[in-house]
């Protein structure tokens, strides 16, 4: 028996006038790598900034790890903590170290031991293979390896849950793989993801299930094979055709 | 044989460009120079308007036939490159330059030359310059204002002990380290406070301070030997109880009788003043103005309403009143809210209200700083589970306020600056002493010394303020 670690039914989100999320309906099991595609603009970012909550919806209900997001969901920070995020454009830190951008967290907020977490952050380090730059700032990497610290930092948190936010858009090519590497290893690891890519060989490599988004809507949703040998709507016909 | 284009000078000739330039530079530098510093106009056998051009004239010639690109000369091409780039550069420079000679002399005249200091009375300064005897027998004022000669000791100690402790930051050891913002940011003002409350003003509540600082010693001694653990409760609960038992059981009788002894003499603060007065309501006010100004910034992007109106109208309200009517209500209007028998001191109430002042612009140059960190910033911070405060503390506000710090600096500045201003109230700071002193009909019309003697000293202090500023920008410099 597989258990949903998220359950979002009947989701509705509006900036102002405009609906951003229309009943959205996803579960999501334990351990399941999923791939959120899908044009730009199509909402994709939006849904799993509310997973996190960073991002209120309107309607609806979003059960994480069983507790449900609503207003007064008063220990958000605790379930925060337990959903590690890693965004598109980094954003690490830049007054600390890459260390200490590691170590904020599990010090302040788990009130990890100095020593421990520092032993925790150099081991996450070492996986995404940058612990030699521990002790520089962020300015001065290259933003293969910020996103590689940025991956690192969130896992230092221990999550149940990594959401990745179009993690490689903001990279040169030659320095995505290196970020695709680290996501592999991580999936292999057996984290559960919920990663918002246009990395499609990624999506065939990894996931177990894609979904693809367009105005808002979960249009498709399929297994990956699946996903790419027979898709159903026209839509994702039409879009895969111009991605692949 | 090359030919010669006096309007292109160029590196073939390099030598007769050279002498003719640096002879008609240094021609039109020594003609202004005789005729600044010796009053001799040798070009004055030429018609009006050319005698004055022609200094400036032949500088401008001069300085067009040395500009030579990389010619090989250190001196040349260093002077090229800084003050002689192009025609209008070079004529900013050579203006500049006679400036500085033309007015050299009067200002060496009125300062040293023709200047008096000798004496103690105003009847040595026969001399057309400055009469510095007026700053030497009011100096004792311009320091302390009206504080008894006798008495200015404990200003001085104060001072020294606050200066002395100020620079422990930079003693500390790496183990101690950690402590220093707590220490800067609490201990520190607490002990200034009560220096200044205590010891400067004196009177029998000088005993209290006595007993604050015994029930301190103590209790920090036998804090050594206190496991950890209760560290906490022992440095809430044991200095207070020691305090209460010093005053009220173990000497209340000794207090009685020594209060009749007056061993440190009551000084009011209306007989402050002169600079250390400027110190203690800058210093101050500068502590007090930056948290609530940071509260108040926090407060006007508050998600609650209540907040963050009442931010905003604090803001507005104290950016919208000019200064010196606000510590004009601090004297007049605000004791009549008061209950009768209450009284604040003058000095207290003023520097609330310049806090405060303050604080609103404060809070205007710290929002600027929030403002300018992007939104990811705040959402990593979040993703990673930390709440407001922590987010705040430990992400936003040590990039915010790196960010400002030449705003904050600037405010500060003019803080200082405006201190004077309290003369509303009848406080006389260094200023405010000056404009006493030059009502003296002993010393009428010497205020142009006693403000050219403000000037420098302010000069000197904001100065200071903001190379600290600079050097606090370089230290923080992380990114890139």
């Amino acid at each position: 028996m597989s258990d949903k670690i998220i359950q979002i039914t009947e989701m509705n989100k509006w900036f102002g006038d405009f609906q951003v999320l229309k009943n959205i309906n996803l579960e999501v099991e334990k351990n399941k790598k999923i791939v959120v595609c899908g044009p730009s603009g199509s909402g994709k970012s939006t849904l799993i900034r509310c997973i996190n909550r960073l991002e209120e919806h309107q309607q609806g209900s979003i059960i994480v790890d069983g507790n449900e997001l609503t207003e007064d969901t008063k220990d958000i920070e605790k379930i925060r903590a337990e959903v590690g995020m890693v965004f598109q454009q980094f954003n690490l830190f830049p007054h600390l170290s890459i260390l200490d951008n590691c170590t904020l967290a599990p010090i302040w907020v788990k009130k990890m031991p100095k020593k421990e977490a520092e032993d925790l952050a150099l081991q996450h380090l070492e996986k995404v293979q940058i612990a030699d730059q521990a002790s520089k700032y962020p300015g001065q990497l290259s933003g293969g390896q910020q996103q590689r610290c940025a991956i690192a930092r969130a896992l230092c948190m221990e999550p149940k849950i990594m959401l990745f936010d179009e993690p490689t858009s903001a990279l040169d090519p030659e320095m995505i793989k290196e970020v695709l590497d680290a996501m592999v290893n991580l999936a292999k690891a057996g984290m559960t993801m919920i990663v918002v890519t246009h990395e499609m060989g990624f999506a065939k490599e990894v996931a177990d299930e894609v979904i693809f988004m367009d105005e808002g809507m979960i249009v498709e949703r399929a297994e990956t094979k699946e996903f790419f040998a027979n898709p159903k709507s026209d839509r994702t016909k039409l879009f895969l055709s111009q991605i692949l | 044989m090359n030919k010669l284009n006096f309007l292109q000078p160029d590196k073939n000739n390099l030598n007769i460009y050279l002498y003719t330039g640096v002879i008609l530079v240094a021609l039109s530098i020594f003609i202004v120079f005789l005729n600044s510093f010796f009053n001799k106009d040798i070009i004055s056998f030429l018609p009006g308007s050319i005698s004055f051009f022609l200094p400036l004239i032949s500088g401008f010639i001069g300085l067009h036939l040395i500009r030579i690109d990389y010619s090989g000369l250190k001196f040349l091409d260093s002077i090229n490159k800084n003050i002689n780039t192009n025609n209008f550069n070079a004529f900013l420079s050579l203006l500049i330059v006679f400036v500085i000679i033309k007015s050299l002399p009067p200002l060496l005249s009125w300062f040293i030359l023709d200047a008096n200091i000798a004496g103690d009375s105003k009847d040595v300064c026969t001399g057309s310059g400055a009469c510095w005897t007026y700053i030497k027998i009011w100096f004792n004022r311009f320091m302390y204002g009206m504080y008894p000669n006798a008495e200015q000791w404990r200003i001085n100690l104060s001072f020294i002990a606050l200066a002395f402790l100020g620079t422990i930051g930079f003693f500390a050891t790496e183990k101690f380290k950690k402590y220093l913002t707590l220490y800067y940011v609490v201990v520190y003002p607490v002990i200034a406070f009560f220096f200044i409350f205590f010891f400067i003003s004196g009177g029998p509540i000088f005993f209290d301070f006595s007993y604050g600082i015994i029930a301190a010693v103590i209790s920090i001694i036998i804090g050594f030997f206190i496991p950890t653990k209760f560290k906490m409760y022992y440095f809430i609960i044991v200095p207070i109880t020691l305090y209460i038992l010093l005053k009220y059981v173990f000497f209340y009788e000794e207090l009685i009788e020594l209060g009749k002894l007056e061993a440190l003499e009551w000084v009011e603060t209306g007989a402050w003043g002169g600079l250390s007065l400027t110190f203690i309501v800058s210093f101050f006010c500068l502590i007090f103005c930056f948290p609530i100004g940071l509260f108040l910034s926090l407060g006007r992007r508050s998600d609650f309403p209540i907040i963050k109106y009442f931010s905003i109208g604090m803001i507005e309200f104290w950016r919208g009143v000019p200064l010196i009517t606000v510590l004009f209500m601090s004297s007049v209007m605000f004791p009549m809210f008061l209950p009768e028998d209450m009284f604040i001191d003058k000095l207290v109430r003023v520097i609330i209200a310049i806090s405060l002042f303050e604080a609103a612009y404060v809070a205007e140059v710290i929002r600027g700083g929030l403002q300018a960190l992007p939104r990811g910033q705040y959402d990593a911070a979040k993703s990673l589970g930390m709440g407001y405060w922590k987010m705040h503390i430990l992400v936003i506000l040590p990039q915010a306020l790196k960010l400002v710090i030449p705003g904050i600096a600037n405010t500060f500045l003019a803080l200082v600056k405006d201190t004077p201003l309290i003369f509303v109230v009848g406080l006389l700071e260094i200023v405010g002493m000056l404009n006493l002193a030059k009502t003296n009909p002993e010393w009428l019309g010497f205020a142009m010394e006693g403000y050219v003697f403000a000037s420098v000293l302010f000069f000197i202090i904001c100065y200071a303020m903001s190379k600290y500023s600079y050097n606090l920008e370089q230290k923080y410099k992380t990114e890139r």
